[in-house]
């Protein structure tokens, strides 16, 4: 079995503080690390190798230093790695994100299944997965929590709903985004990350992926940032202090309002 | 290729931009600022926060040259599940009545289902001025290729300027599908929509980076301009009886009802009644409850709230709860009225999912807890004691009513 697994790097918002003075992000010294939904479609993928055989390609459209999620990714499991990386992609939104990756998809080949992390934490938009799939014209499967089964040409899954969950079922080729009930990722072994330190990433830019120019980077998005800003930072109330039937008083006739 | 370029006679070395930048693409170099294109994205936070105009980006193409004047009117695209249309449509279509009135354009309910022409009823006392309604066996429970076909071949005939959809789990699957296959803008989860008067552009704003940063995003040269928007945060369209419809029906063929993937089951298992996404109240419980036992004060008083149950990651993690009700970076993002935090720290990852409720309580035993940072009140003190008397005080006040 094939599996393709897209990434992403964002950073790791541990590390994400707010300027008390300016109100703006201090992004100094912030760790990049692979986005959190991602590490369960990498796990996700190779459980599949193990269980079904054939190879993992893990692909990142990014900058030059997404190089280290990709190897990482090889330290998790994965065998080969692909980046996507050219200026001409800077500004990409996610219509031009999930064309550049479907190209490069494309020019990987053969697949049966595509795994994406739900959403990233940095753009939060979900979108991503959906589209590739739409430009892929294969069919999708959103929110997955479980691969019941995979047999004839058929996976069977699970997909998160608000009230509880759906059983669908998708012919192969598909794309999965997957949610963090889906496992529990390992972390890399001493022979991964051995295996990670003298594995080569492959490396396409936009002529690589025969992707069209109109297509792709701020060109070929529909949407564009007009303004950013940080919202007024959420400052602390009152303390309320006193014996707990005091102070469930005082809060019930605070919260009244709402609660009726 | 775009690209972006500092004018060096305007910049005058005050770094605004290089704290505006998200991604640390920006230094100072000899008072000027200096853009590395290696992490650069172009995302234009400088270009906004630069006072002097000193920076500027370049676009290659030409703008579109679709004729943009003939999309007109604003769509709601009205979730139902199982015959229930979900609140969010309602909230949308309250909003978006705001937004036809600016643009002076219909308002317009899309309803895609089957044995649903009760519905009609419904949207119309929600101010819709058309609905657009497909009734089909085939529609009856959401999948994602017949409702892109027909959401696409309805566009394609009726071609309106603008559609929101909720950010749901349905939602963001089936317009992501859409806004590629008609080449179209879309925005996520945005908390806050308006209308640019002069060139009739559908500003939206979002959070980004887990809600520390807010973007406000156009989408110039394409249409429809497509947006999903968070629950919870637009005012639900009042319902008035007498109001109706115009109601266009549309019929298609098996063709493009017909879907790769089949949908063998729904189940549900929120053991409580209410639903994270669409609760006015949560109340989440964290590590600082012990033991999963213990969560049984959390759902007595969100039973006494009518609230839902929400769960930090440890508590998640630690097996006391199952996922579907963790709050935050790895699980869901929710903006109730109240939500109120007990035995929870606060970890960032967590605020991130619950920082936008409208009134936030926190009951924690460690006075520093980042938790108290975001809490309109705070309680220091000993959640089992504090609980108990909040649920006692609390069904006395509601027994009244």
């Amino acid at each position: 079995m094939n599996i393709i697994v897209c990434i992403k790097q964002v950073p790791n918002t541990t590390d994400v503080k707010i300027d008390p003075v300016t109100n703006t992000l201090i992004r100094d010294g912030v760790e990049s690390v692979i986005n959190p939904f991602d590490t369960y479609a990498i796990e996700e993928g190779v459980r599949l190798k193990e269980r079904f055989g054939g190879k993992v390609t893990v692909i990142s459209m990014g900058p030059p230093q997404a190089e280290s999620a990709l190897k990482e990714a090889i330290s998790l499991g994965c065998d080969e790695a692909v980046l996507v990386s050219d200026r001409k992609f800077a500004g990409s939104d996610t219509w031009a994100t999930s064309y550049t990756l479907s190209c490069a998809i494309k020019k990987i080949g053969e697949y049966d299944i595509i795994l994406c992390g739900k959403q990233a934490s940095d753009g939060d938009t979900a979108q991503v997965g959906p589209g590739i799939s739409t430009h892929l014209d294969i069919p999708q499967v959103t929110y997955v929590k479980k691969i019941e089964e995979i047999k004839d040409g058929k996976a069977k899954v699970e997909r998160m709903t608000e009230e509880g969950y759906d059983i669908v079922e998708t012919p192969l080729p598909c794309l999965l985004t997957v949610v963090k009930e889906i496992n529990n990722p390992r972390i890399p072994s001493l022979k991964g990350m051995m295996k990670a330190k003298s594995a080569q990433v492959v490396k396409w830019t936009a002529a690589d992926i025969e992707a069209d120019p109109k297509s792709i980077g701020l060109d070929g998005s529909p949407t564009r940032v007009v303004r950013i800003f940080t919202p007024p930072a959420r400052k602390g109330g009152e303390i309320i202090k006193g014996e707990p039937a005091q102070i469930a008083q005082e809060l019930v006739t605070l919260l009244k309002d709402i609660v009726i | 290729m775009a690209s972006i370029t500092v004018i060096l006679n305007k910049c005058t070395g005050c770094t605004l931009c290089v704290r505006a930048c998200p991604f640390g693409a920006i230094t100072m170099s000899n008072k000027k600022a200096v853009i590395d294109m290696a992490k650069c994205t172009l995302c234009g936070a400088c270009v906004s926060a630069c006072k002097f105009s000193a920076i500027e980006i370049q676009k290659d193409s030409v703008p579109g040259t679709k004729d943009l004047s003939s999309y007109k009117d604003v769509w709601v695209f009205c979730e139902q599940k199982r015959g229930v249309v979900q609140t969010i449509s309602f909230e949308l279509l309250g909003e978006g009545k705001k937004l036809a009135k600016k643009l002076g354009v219909k308002l317009c309910a899309v309803i895609l289902g089957h044995d649903i022409e009760a519905k009609i009823e419904e949207l119309s006392a929600r101010g819709a001025d058309k609905i657009y309604i497909v009734d089909d066996p085939a529609l009856k429970s959401y999948q994602d290729d017949p409702y892109t076909e027909v959401l696409v071949s309805l566009v394609g005939e009726y071609k309106p300027e603008i559609i929101l959809c909720g950010a749901t789990v349905i939602g963001r699957s089936l317009v992501s599908r859409v806004a590629v296959k008609i080449d179209a803008g879309l925005t996520a989860d945005c908390t806050g929509l308006d209308i640019d008067d002069k060139e009739r552009l559908l500003l939206q704003t979002r959070p980004a980076f887990g809600g520390n940063i807010m973007a406000t995003i156009i989408t110039p040269n394409h249409r429809p301009q497509m947006a999903t928007v968070r629950h919870k945060v637009m005012k639900e369209a009042e319902i008035h009886k007498s109001h109706k419809s115009e109601v266009i029906r549309g019929k298609f063929s098996p063709a493009v009802l017909k879907s790769r993937t089949s949908l063998l089951d729904i189940v549900e298992e929120i053991e409580e009644t209410v639903n994270l996404a669409e609760a006015d109240i949560i109340v989440s419980g964290g590590r600082g409850l012990g033991s999963p036992e213990n969560f049984a004060l959390v759902k007595n008083l969100a039973k006494t709230l009518g609230a839902a149950v929400g769960s930090s990651r440890s508590a998640v993690d630690a097996g006391w709860i199952p996922y579907s009700h963790q709050v935050g970076q790895t699980g869901k993002t929710v903006c109730p009225k109240l939500y109120i935090a007990c035995g929870i720290s606060g970890q960032i990852q967590h605020l991130i999912g619950m920082q936008s409720s409208k009134v936030i309580v926190a009951i924690n035993k460690d006075p520093d807890a980042p938790i108290f940072k975001v809490a309109t009140y705070g309680i220091v003190g000993d959640l089992f004691e504090i609980i108990p008397a909040l649920t006692k005080e609390f069904s006395k006040v509601l027994k009244k009513q």
